[in-house]
């Protein structure tokens, strides 16, 4: 019977596999829909070091955490469901711990499929996010002119990345801090520094900062 | 159990009626327990997850079947985790594809649990999809990556979930787990691993070509007691083995759904099963037939 299948077997088996078929569509169509909405990275959350572009990312990251285990000053996480980022996904929040740009940047080399891209030789050439100067309303230096530089004294790319840029107010000078993008690496020294409650400055990914807005994940 | 069958298995002694489930245990447990000497003691030998891991800083291992879900999502992963796949492909073709199943995958644990109260609570099988289901959604989950240029099935696997919940932190993967856990416990018996898992129809696809297998070679001393049936999570890979159409039949349980968990061997009061490769012979074939 099984060599020789009547035309009733075939039927069959067709229904069969008609139904496997469909039956794993919906699975399918299911699975498309979470992917799409899954893919997340809000706007507190910064990538390692080397890190590709998000659609890039989803392709290659494995999410192993051989990266985290890397990090020698323990900034990195893996992303657990309900964070509001892809599940599994390595980051680092600025404002809690800052990438201490490490000269042998150990998490790019750590991680094993080019999710953080081996090219990267120069901590300096990282491109994490990019620092954006939110609060002319809350910033020390400029709202009460005192004279704070909290963050350019932080920056690693020191007078490159973030410098003190004079302007007058009712005949008064101040300094104000401004980022040069070409030179931010994004590594979030800035925002763990400032001093005022909520940070005047902060690091936003790429793609929400520099990229059109709507193509951001 | 035939009445027959119960003396020799209370002869055959309690740790030797459950050698290879304890065996199995202790791997499961061994295995996780390597993966959490790193964050809960600082003894780093084994860094990462399931995903991918470093074995004393040397040994690279990857997820074949995560990593065949980058390629198709249009990602040139490196060599480093080409390598580790390879490897980890070349030992789950050695001992048996699905042995990830039950005696790596920390999911296996909550299946079997909801599975043996399930079995308490005498629910019977539920709802039952076809078992090639697996095979189906293995393939929707390579198109999906592709299609969505995304690891698309770490989105949702619970095996991947568990495991790096308990190694860099849980969140809200015991959601999960426990839908898996209920899954298989008031839906559908052994619904779960023995119907769903995608994973598991990777492995199992290694497992029609892996060298160890289970065989039948001493089949001719069957009673028909059942036992075997009834322990096995996939019992459609006995049949051809153990219950032939030919007497010539090769006795090696060859389908790639046999997990190699052993459980068979177990609970068989002849003696009728045992671990072998796929090219072991009939018991007639090697020696006389015992009387």
């Amino acid at each position: 019977m099984a060599d020789n299948p009547s035309p009733g077997d075939r039927r069959a088996f067709l229904r069969q596999c008609v139904g496997l078929a469909s039956s794993a569509g919906v699975v399918g169509l299911l699975l498309t829909a979470h992917v799409r909405q899954a893919q997340a990275l809000p706007p507190w959350a910064i990538r390692p070091p080397g890190a590709l572009d998000e659609d890039g990312f989803a392709a290659a990251c494995v999410r192993c955490g051989l990266c985290v285990r890397a990090c020698p000053f323990d900034i990195l996480h893996l992303a657990t469901p309900g964070s509001g980022i892809t599940v599994g996904t390595p980051y680092f929040v600025a404002r809690q711990g800052a990438c201490e740009m490490c000269q042998d940047i150990p998490c790019v080399p750590a991680c094993p499929t080019g999710a953080l891209d081996h090219a990267l030789a120069d901590i300096a050439k990282a491109r994490m996010g990019v620092a954006v100067f939110t609060g002319r309303d809350t910033c020390y230096a400029v709202a009460q002119q005192t004279g704070c530089r909290a963050c350019y004294l932080a920056c690693p790319i020191k007078g490159e990345a973030i410098t003190m840029e004079r302007h007058q107010k009712n005949g008064r000078g101040y300094f104000e801090p401004t980022v040069h993008t070409d030179a931010c690496t994004g590594c979030g020294k800035c925002e763990q520094a400032c001093v005022t409650e909520k940070a005047s400055i902060k690091v936003l990914p790429l793609a929400l900062a520099r990229r059109d807005p709507s193509a951001a994940p | 159990m035939t009445e027959q069958s119960v003396p020799i298995a209370v002869r055959r002694g309690l740790l030797l009626r459950n050698r290879w489930l304890l065996a199995r245990r202790a791997v499961q447990f061994a295995t996780l327990t390597l993966f959490l000497l790193g964050p809960w003691y600082g003894i780093w030998w084994v860094k990462g997850n399931l995903a991918s891991s470093t074995i004393l800083d040397v040994l690279s291992l990857t997820d074949p079947m995560i990593l065949v879900q980058s390629l198709g999502a249009g990602h040139v992963p490196l060599t480093t985790a080409v390598t580790g796949a390879l490897i980890v492909l070349m030992f789950y073709l050695a001992i048996g594809g699905r042995v990830y199943c039950s005696w790596v995958c920390p999911i296996n644990v909550v299946t079997d649990a909801a599975h043996w109260l399930r079995a308490r609570l005498g629910l019977g099988p539920g709802w039952q999809p076809r078992r090639a289901l697996r095979n189906w959604i293995l393939a929707m989950t390579l198109v999906v990556s592709a299609l969505t240029g995304t690891i698309a099935w770490e989105l949702i696997n619970p095996i991947t979930y568990l495991h790096r919940g308990l190694v860099f932190g849980l969140g809200m993967a015991w959601l999960l787990v426990l839908a898996v856990f209920l899954f298989d416990l008031l839906v559908s018996r052994r619904g779960w691993c023995s119907h769903l898992c995608p994973v598991g129809a990777f492995y199992g696809a290694l497992g029609r070509a892996s060298l160890v297998r289970v065989n039948a070679r001493e089949r001719h001393a069957c009673t028909d007691c059942g036992d075997c049936y009834r322990a096995c999570p996939e019992p459609h890979v006995l049949v051809p083995a153990l219950k032939p159409r030919t007497t010539t039949a090769s006795v090696v349980i060859a389908s790639g759904d046999c997990t190699n968990c052993g459980r068979c061997i177990d609970v068989c009061g002849e003696d009728v099963l045992h671990f072998g490769t796929r090219y072991s012979k009939r018991v007639s074939e090697m020696s006389p037939p015992r009387v």
